[in-house]
């Protein structure tokens, strides 16, 4: 039994911190696990996934359509953008915070306010939040990562207190104790 | 030690246990964190460093590997082109201690200007080449390589790909081996390869490939699973390898390729012989499957599965007929999101300058390709490093008059280092009156901030002498080389317009950091008065992701600004409020 999870957003929002706390959550749990990221151009305010996926013996890196347990989003549009991969049952977990991308700056296109009622009318399970406003309740508008690592929590069977290790051995010793705010506050909410 | 670690680590790591006594690289995705992970340690293990390029990072290697140590260098695809030279000798010099090629392609070229398998290379240079899976197998396959390479006397090609050198999973790492260096004794018949000598050395290289094509049947890398009730058999290696068994799990049986060159043709043929249909699942060019087909078995390849792009474990799952799940979809059209320059790129200043002139701009390669993107729609081509100062003076010398006095190269300071200032070097030497543009960012950006011979730091962070590109610029006959600051506008139209008006050739350096680089301190944000805003949308030209329209005027996003100012030297209206310029 494989658990996929997709954590998507815009470049520069901090998903690679996301993988690497998750990643290492659970290694330490004794799954086996495989994380595959995006670096290089895209990174550059583009579209980016990271997948996640553990479990006893994990083969692809990769998650498909219609595959992801999970799907946690720092952006609205992006989580509109990969709602496909999400598996029948499965979850979106998503920021509220709205990014223009390109084409909705320069009026060649138009962003889609509303998405995420329409995929609520389709049966799709969602999540919303500010983790933006929370991750600033916390000190710093760069952990809504950790904030929307909270959320996710509380859907996994990990303790509370496992995720806060993973936090102290994953970020630098000086950012600590805002992620740890971070975290409840999105394990709380 | 069990660590969750990309596959680029865990080379690094196999190569550190395995001996390395030196990296010399030059960044590429997705190979860079291979040499970056080297770097971290001491520089009394490893000696690592940026090289200005590929074909330099190769021979500096060949250079270790010749005086008796364990070598090591890595680039992308594209950048084995660049050292495919030297490459192809050393196949008939060998080695004297081991030396690993790392070498990392891109399928679906998440960030690449082609999708080239680099097992070609391989096959055209006769060397080994091994293909791992998966971190473990890349930890595993990098620490094996100096041996092969020793005990062959063979340079060794690694092949990783963007899914396993971008992808974590578990390793067990160990310790560092400890080798001893191999004396350096002149042996001309074996390293000097005039004429004379490599008509000696071909047959020698010729007789190595059968060696290793006898060792390839008993390689560990090389593994049959005789997994399923024997109707389909399933040749594979790499990321392909993991798609098949997720979608396929133990209901096929596998000969799973680690070493893509020489293969394994016993092997292939006994396992060939055991099922009832055989398929190739490999990744870009049908390379297992051409070879196989050449020993005369029947096989299913690339009429079922593309040449192009990268496979998943749907891919494969389709192409058995299962099933595979339907995710729901938005009915509203979701826009795409490409990437684009960062707020306050000082790319930005210049490419706004050129696109308002007009001027046609043959781009390179790096971070300032995004000024190809709409709005600014800047560039007119992106072929390969280094070709927009060579490619300018080609369409001049064709165009003369009709294109000199409107036609740029630009190019960034690390890819000039790469390949650019020989392409100026022939641009002062064969006389045409072009003009090159070099964006000095004081970084290697794209692939995420490395140190390079104009930055003053090497790959330590440690101060390092700085090329000075005025003095370089000067020294090889350009007359004309003047200094702009990209943040000014007027600077930037007066600089561009003089330089394409002179008779001689010229080189304008548009010079500020990267807005990333830690040492770069934002300054405040700006604002829009909406009551001075006339909505005129010009600052929109810029396309500057901080600033965007809302209720018919122009917003700054605080966030992402970094007060630059350049949207302020923009407005007539002065409506661009606040900051600090």
């Amino acid at each position: 039994m494989t658990t996929s999870i997709m954590i998507v957003g815009v470049g520069g929002q901090g998903s690679l911190l996301a993988s690497k706390l998750l990643g290492r959550l659970l290694t330490d749990e004794g799954y086996d696990v495989k994380v595959s990221e995006v670096h290089g151009m895209s990174q550059r305010g583009g579209s980016v996934v990271t997948y996640v996926r553990y479990g006893d013996k994990v083969y692809s890196p990769v998650i498909g359509e219609g595959e992801a347990d999970f799907i946690v989003s720092f952006e609205k549009l992006e989580a509109a953008r990969w709602a496909g991969c999400l598996k029948e049952g499965g979850t979106i977990i998503t920021n509220t915070q709205q990014i223009d991308p390109m084409p909705v700056i320069t009026g060649a296109a138009t962003y889609p306010e509303a998405v995420l009622n329409e995929l609520t009318a389709k049966g799709v399970q969602i999540t919303a939040l500010d983790a933006l406003s929370l991750a600033k309740e916390a000190g710093s508008a760069k952990a809504v990562n950790i904030v929307l690592m909270g959320v996710l929590a509380k859907s996994l069977d990990i303790p509370a207190e496992t995720w806060l290790a993973a936090i102290e051995n994953t970020v630098a010793p000086k950012f600590v104790e805002m992620n740890k705010k971070a975290f409840a506050l999105g394990y709380g909410n | 030690m069990k660590k969750l670690l990309i596959g680029n680590e865990a080379v690094a790591r196999g190569l550190y246990e395995g001996g390395a006594d030196l990296v010399s690289s030059y960044p590429g995705t997705p190979s860079t964190e291979i040499t970056e992970f080297l770097a971290k340690y001491d520089e009394n293990e490893i000696k690592s460093e940026w090289a200005p390029n590929e074909k330099v990072a190769m021979e500096v290697a060949f250079g270790a590997s010749l005086a008796g140590g364990r070598a090591v260098c890595c680039m992308k695809h594209v950048g084995l082109n660049v050292a495919a030279d030297p490459l192809f000798t050393l196949s008939y010099t060998g080695v004297n201690g081991g030396l690993v090629i790392c070498v990392a392609d891109d399928p679906a070229m998440h960030s690449s200007q082609n999708e080239q398998d680099s097992r070609h290379y391989a096959i055209a240079a006769k060397l080994p080449m091994l293909e791992p899976a998966d971190s473990a197998e890349s930890y595993a396959f990098a620490k094996a390589a100096f041996e092969l390479s020793e005990q062959f006397d063979t340079p060794v090609l690694l092949r990783m790909c963007t899914r396993i050198a971008h992808s974590q999973s578990i390793v067990e790492i160990g310790e560092r081996m400890q080798v001893e260096r191999k004396p350096y004794v002149k042996t001309p018949e074996k390293y000097i390869m005039m004429p004379g000598n490599a008509k000696k050395r071909h047959p020698v290289v010729e007789a190595r490939m059968q060696k290793l094509a006898e060792y390839a049947e008993t390689c560990p890398f090389n593994r049959a699973e005789y997994t399923g009730d024997g109707k389909i058999g399933i040749i594979t290696s790499g990321t392909s390898y993991q798609y098949v068994r997720e979608a396929l799990g133990d209901s096929v049986a596998v000969l799973k390729i680690g070493m893509p060159h020489p293969l394994p043709q016993n092997l292939i043929r006994t396992f060939a012989s055991k099922v009832e249909k055989l398929y190739v699942i490999e990744e870009l060019d049908p390379v297992i499957e051409t070879a196989v087909k050449a020993m005369g078995i029947d096989c299913v390849g690339k009429e079922l599965f593309s040449i192009i792009g990268e496979f998943s474990q749907n891919t494969i799952a389709a192409a058995f007929g299962k099933e595979t799940a339907l995710g729901k979809l938005p009915d509203s059209a979701i826009p795409p999101r490409p990437p684009m320059m960062c707020a306050g790129c000082p790319h930005r200043g210049m490419y706004y300058t050129l696109a308002k002139k007009r001027v046609t701009v043959l781009g390179d390669i790096g971070c300032y390709t995004l000024g190809a993107v709409p709005p600014l729609c800047a560039v007119d081509s992106t072929l390969c490093m280094g070709a927009s100062v060579s490619g300018v003076h080609g369409f001049n010398r064709l165009l003369g008059e009709n294109s000199e006095g409107k036609t740029v190269a630009v190019i960034g300071d690390s890819t000039f280092m790469h390949s650019g200032v020989t392409g100026l070097i022939n641009i002062a030497y064969n006389a045409s009156n072009s003009t090159v543009i070099i964006l000095d960012n004081s970084i290697t950006g794209m692939t995420g901030h490395q140190h390079n011979p104009t930055t003053g730091y090497n790959i330590k962070g440690d101060p390092a002498l700085a090329v000075d590109l005025e003095s370089l610029c000067r020294s090889i006959g350009i007359k004309r080389v003047r200094v702009v600051d990209p943040y000014d506008l007027k600077a930037c139209d007066v600089a561009v317009t003089e330089e394409l008006a002179a008779d001689e050739p010229s080189v304008i350096i548009s010079r500020r950091p990267c807005v990333l680089l830690k040492t770069v301190k934002a300054k405040p944000a700006l604002e829009v008065d909406p009551d001075k805003c006339r909505s005129c949308r010009r600052c929109m030209t810029l396309g500057c992701p901080a600033i965007s329209f809302k209720g018919g005027k122009a917003v700054v996003d605080a966030t992402l600004c970094v007060g630059c100012g350049v949207c302020k030297q923009l407005c007539a209206f002065d409506a661009f409020v606040g900051g600090n310029v």
